[in-house]
Formats: C-alpha cells, structure tokens, sequence
C-alpha cells in the first residue's frame, strides 16, 4: 500500500464511520426501523481485507452487520440509506432493510440475519466459481459467535474436503450478542477452531489496517491460487451494542477505552500525519466534507425517495412470466 | 410411449438435464457411488465424475445451503434429502436462504434450486423416519412445492423444476419409487402450478396428492362399482402455490368433497384446501366438505398400529357413504 491507497482508506474507513454514526441519529429519530447493527470500531475489518482481494469481482457475503461491506463492495451508499429508511430506491427495494442488503451488480451477496447462514452460501459460491472456471474467490465476512452454529462446522468441512476457494474473515469483536466469547466458546482463539477440519488459518490484528492488509493478502493469495479454503480471523470491537436495543452495559468503560485506544481510524490518521503524509487540517476537511456529503446527498436521497408501492407487496415473491411453470416450454 | 418405473422417470429427467447443461449438478447424501438410497441418481457419478454428482457428508443443513448458494450465481443444483425427516435440518437454509432471498433482495437475487425426498411412510420404519412434511413447506412464500403421484409427473416435475428460476421442493414418496406408468418418449415438461382430473365423475369430488391419488383412484372404482356413486378425482400435483381455480371447478360440478391427505390434520393440506372450497364455492356445496387424515401420533413401529394410523381407500369409501347418508 502506498501513501495514495492509505489516503483513499483512511477517507473511506471514516466515510463508513460517519455514515454508521447518522444512521445512528436517523433511528433514534425513528426514520430508521427494526434492527440496526452498527460497524464502528470495526472498519478496518472490511476495508483491509477487501483491499487485498477484488471489490465488484469477488463474490462476497456476510451477516446482519452488512452496510459497510455493501459499500466497500461498491453499493451507492445512497441507496443503502434509502434501505434503511424503507424506500423504493433501496438496495434491496426497502424489501429488506438493514439486515438484508444486497447489490448483486456489484458481487455483493447480501446480508442474512440468521448468524451462521452464510457459511454454507458462501461456500456453494465457491463452488460455482470451480464449476465455471472463473478466477474469483467467495469471502465470508462473518463475527466470532457465528462460529457456534453447526453450519461452520458443516461448512469448514465441506470446504477443506473439495478444496472450494473461499475466504472465511471472522470479524471478532468479543461478544455474541451481550456474552463474551469466553463465557460461550470453550476455544477462545477461533482461527485454531477450524484446524481440525485441515483449514488454513491466521489471527491478525483487526484495528490496523495495514496488518489487516498484510495477513488478507497471504489469505487471499491462498485461496486464489487453488489451495482451498482459508480462515482468517481479525481481533477486533465495536462500539456499539450488538443493535440499537443494547446499550452495551456488560462492557466495562475501562474495556471500551482500551480498545478506543487502539481507534483503526486514528491508528492510519496518526501514522499518515506521522510520516507527513497528511497534515490534521487535511483531516478535519476531509472529515467535514464527508459529513457533509453524507447530510446532503446520502441522507436527503433517503428522505426524498418514494416508499414502496402497497399495491406491490406480493411482488418478487416469485419469478414473473416464467415459462416452465405451465410446463410445455422447449 | 414408454412405461418406466417412477426412479427410473427421476433418473432420466437428471440425465437429460445434466447432459443439456454442465452447470446442472445433483448432490445428496448416497446419491453418487452408491447411485441413491431410491436409484433416482443411478448411473450419473460415473458419466458426469465427482464434481457434478456429489456425494455429501450427512450434514443437510451444510450441503443444502451449499447448493443455495451455488444457484445464486447460475448453478442449477438438484439437491436430495434421503428422507423427508432430514430435510428438518435443512429448512434454516430452505426457508431462510432460498426461499427469502427473492424477496428480501427487491428482486436482484434468485435461488434456483430443486429440492427432492421422499415423504411419505413406508414399511415399519418409526417416528423418524415416516414424517409426512408437505404442510411445512406449502405454508413458505417463495418456496414452489410440487408433488408426483406418477412416473409420468415425476419426470415432468423435474424437468420443469430444474429448469424455473424459484425455488423448488419435489416431494417423492418411498413406496412410489417402483410404480410403473407411461411417460412420453419425447422431451416433457409438467406445469407446475395447476390440478389434472385423473378420473372424471358428477357426485363428489375427491382430492388427493401423491399416494392419496391412488387412494382415491381405488376409492372411486369401488364406489362406481358397487354403491352407484361416480366420484371424480381431482390430483393436487402442486401444493404451493395450490390450485384454488380447478378445486373450485371440479367441487362447483360435483357440490361434494372429500380431502384425501397421508397426513395428519391439523394445520394441513386438507386443512387449507378445506378453507379454499369455503372461500371459492360454498354456496355450490351440498354437504360440508370432509377431511380423510392420518392420526396425529408419532408414527408407530408396530405393523398394525402403523397400518391403523395411516387412511387408506376403504376410509376414503367410508368418508363418501357417510357424506351420502348411505
């Protein structure tokens, strides 16, 4: 990575910062519904990794916490807004919500709220890249606690066993929910959980960027190259609770302060101003035209944006006009 | 045209499908080396190899979403669960992955995926392996259900399923894989939405699906023959979406009907067809329609506990001279 490609990161790592803190605002103002799952803390996480591997090219899936992979991918952040406010104009149509981002134009797959879902889609990608002969991988962005449902085990499994080409990025952030990984998972390290099923893996420091980097380039180049599955799993936190109904009070503030600490946004800022790189008023403008890029064109989209029409509830049920269900189609 | 046994019209409904397109697949549990527990997938491991016929690790809700996946970027995978029973551990993935993703994704993303198992009882084999599960899956949005009651159905089921962008869950039955019927010798694609008369008749309509066709089919002959009653039978080769038209038109001509279901009641297909003829044709009704179910136990192992806990066509002649007060 050279100064330009930190810069970029550094831009987009706050640009996602920002945008998670105002969807933050619009759902206590209740504009935004249901469930939101927040990413601040743990940008580095997507960004790194994605860094390393095809943004728009790879196939790539994750769980609920999915606004920030969807744009990384290269989802208009626009149109993830307008999801989350419930519109037309929504990723997803606003049939999905915050939960269920998808932008298949750009390889991003989707966000399913069930936390081990994933596993296996993912891998089945993997299997239609051999099938097809493509040179692309499938990564799955996933948290630690996904880690406890059968499909990883089912899925880790099945991997190894056909060599499939996907990338598993276990986003630990230390907590399932409100429970600490120690007080669910017998095995804290999770990277070690998949030797058993003869999975290549790493743990890596999940709030650099540029280890993050480093470690998803030797994961990725793995994988691309044919030697199967790789399990890659990033030490990191976020600051929220697990969604907006969880004030996060199981945290110690020491704990959350230790891990602010180590800010992935601030860790690349301080090393860019550091180096001379980047000078703190380069930073404060960058960070105000974001902010205000993201008032007055993400947010007023959003806003403006019609809502779904009623009359098209039954809608994508599904397909339309398909020929083989009157049968006699040749 | 041929006659063929019902595994033999899945098997050749695979091949030619498989032969057409390198990106159709079959995976299961057994399907491969072994050929299948029912000889559906006979054949194909050694002339389509490895990684076109895979033979799974039992571990349904792994590979079934393995399959989901692999359809969501142009793979056609035609997925068997061994036993109906199973596919319990399938269904986080069959409902929330493929069934869902239409829709939740406003339309952007598909899973076009079949989905086969037999469901239905069969000889002694208990409560986990007799689960007749056809209400689960007709009561998910997203997800079509269809069901063969012959040779002829099952390989035109599977052509077409194979072939529709949604996704599909066939369910087969264990003591239908050896019938024999005619199937067409040239290429066949079956609906996949809609009803066939299989026995016309103008007193009472009796209404089956897979196994209880049969049923109904005996019940009809033995009510013509000997109690002057000429009873059509309507067969319910689709249970999702259900055809609400042709169940409306053949109860309007006969004002009578009887639901014929290897299943228990509750919360079924008698159930819902029931409600159908009380929304669509109530006023042409006569006698209030009647549902013919399995007991709502565990199937039993005993031979004739089993026997009693499961209607047969002596049951479906019972229901009809009751509704006629004979």
């Amino acid at each position: 990575m050279n100064a330009a490609d930190k810069k970029r990161l550094l831009r987009e790592m706050l640009f996602a910062r920002r945008f998670e803190e105002r969807c933050y605002e619009a759902y206590v103002e209740r504009k935004i519904g249901g469930f939101l799952h927040l990413y601040p803390g743990q940008e580095a996480c997507v960004h790194g990794v994605m860094e390393a591997a095809r943004p728009g090219e790879d196939y790539v899936i994750t769980g609920y916490r999915d606004h920030v992979h969807a744009i990384k991918c290269g989802a208009d952040p626009k149109a993830v807004m307008a999801e989350l406010y419930g519109k037309e104009t929504g990723s997803s149509k606003g049939r999905g919500g915050s939960m269920h981002v998808f932008d298949v134009e750009h390889h991003f797959y989707g966000g399913y709220a069930l936390v081990g879902g994933p596993f296996p889609l993912a891998a089945g990608m993997a299997k239609g890249i051999k099938l097809k002969g493509e040179d692309r991988i499938a990564i799955c962005f996933l948290g630690d606690a996904a880690n406890n449902q059968g499909t990883f085990h089912e899925t880790m499994n099945m991997a190894a066993l056909w060599q499939l080409p996907v990338l598993f990025v276990c986003e630990n952030n230390l907590y399932g929910i409100g429970t600490r990984i120690d007080r669910s998972t017998a095995v804290v390290d999770q990277y070690k959980r998949v030797c058993a099923y003869g999975v290549e893996s790493a743990q890596a420091d999940g709030q650099d960027i540029e280890k993050v980097f480093d470690a998803a380039k030797t994961a990725v180049d793995h994988v691309r190259s044919g030697k199967g599955p790789y399990f890659l799993e990033l030490m990191t936190y976020r600051y929220r609770g697990h969604s907006m109904s969880d004030a996060g009070a199981y945290r110690s503030k020491d704990e959350e302060g230790e891990w602010k600490e180590r800010d992935p946004i601030y860790l690349l800022r301080d090393r860019l101003i550091d180096a001379g790189e980047l000078t703190k008023d380069e930073y404060d403008s960058m960070d105000k035209a974001i902010i205000d890029e993201i008032e007055n064109e993400v947010i007023k989209f959003a806003e403006e944006s019609p809502e779904p029409k009623v009359e098209e509830l039954e809608k994508y049920v599904l397909a339309e006009n398909d020929p083989y269900v009157h049968g006699g189609a040749h | 045209m041929a006659e063929m046994m019902y595994w033999e019209a899945i098997r050749r409904a695979h091949d030619e499908e498989m032969a057409r397109d390198p990106l159709v697949i079959c995976m299961g549990e057994d399907i491969g080396v072994a050929g299948g527990t029912y000889k559906a997938t006979q054949g194909l491991y050694d002339k389509y190899g490895p990684e076109r016929v895979m033979d799974t690790p039992i571990s349904e809700n792994g590979y079934t979403g393995l399959g989901i996946g692999a359809s969501f970027i142009g793979v056609r995978p035609i997925i068997e669960l061994m036993s109906v029973n199973f596919a319990w551990l399938a269904m986080d993935q069959m409902f929330n992955s493929a069934a869902k993703v239409r829709y939740m994704s406003g339309g952007q993303l598909t899973a076009p995926c079949v989905f086969r198992s037999p469901g239905g009882t069969a000889h002694q084999l208990g409560a986990q392996h007799s689960a007749r599960m056809e209400k689960v899956f007709m009561g998910i949005g997203g997800l079509r259900v269809v069901t063969p009651s012959n040779p002829r159905q099952a390989y035109g089921l599977l052509k077409s399923a194979v072939r529709c962008d949604d996704p599909v869950f066939i369910n087969e039955h264990e003591l239908m894989y050896n019938l024999k019927g005619e199937v067409p010798d040239e290429e066949y694609f079956h609906p996949l939405e809609g009803s066939e008369v299989a026995r016309e008749g103008r007193d009472v309509t009796l209404i089956g699906y897979n196994i209880s066709v049969h049923w109904c089919l005996q019940a009809a002959e033995v009510l013509s023959q000997q109690h002057g009653i000429e009873a059509e039978v309507l067969d319910l080769f689709a249970l999702s979406p259900i055809d609400r038209a042709g169940i409306a038109e053949s109860v309007s001509k006969t004002h009578r009907a009887v639901v014929v279901e290897e299943a228990e009641p509750i919360v079924g297909v008698g159930a819902e067809v029931s409600a159908i003829i009380n929304e669509e044709c109530f006023f042409e009704l006569d006698a209030p329609p009647v549902r013919v179910s399995a007991a709502n136990v565990p199937m039993p192992y005993a031979h004739v506990l089993e026997k009693a806990a499961i209607p047969n066509a002596n049951d479906v002649v019972a229901a009809v001279l009751k509704m006629f007060g004979k």
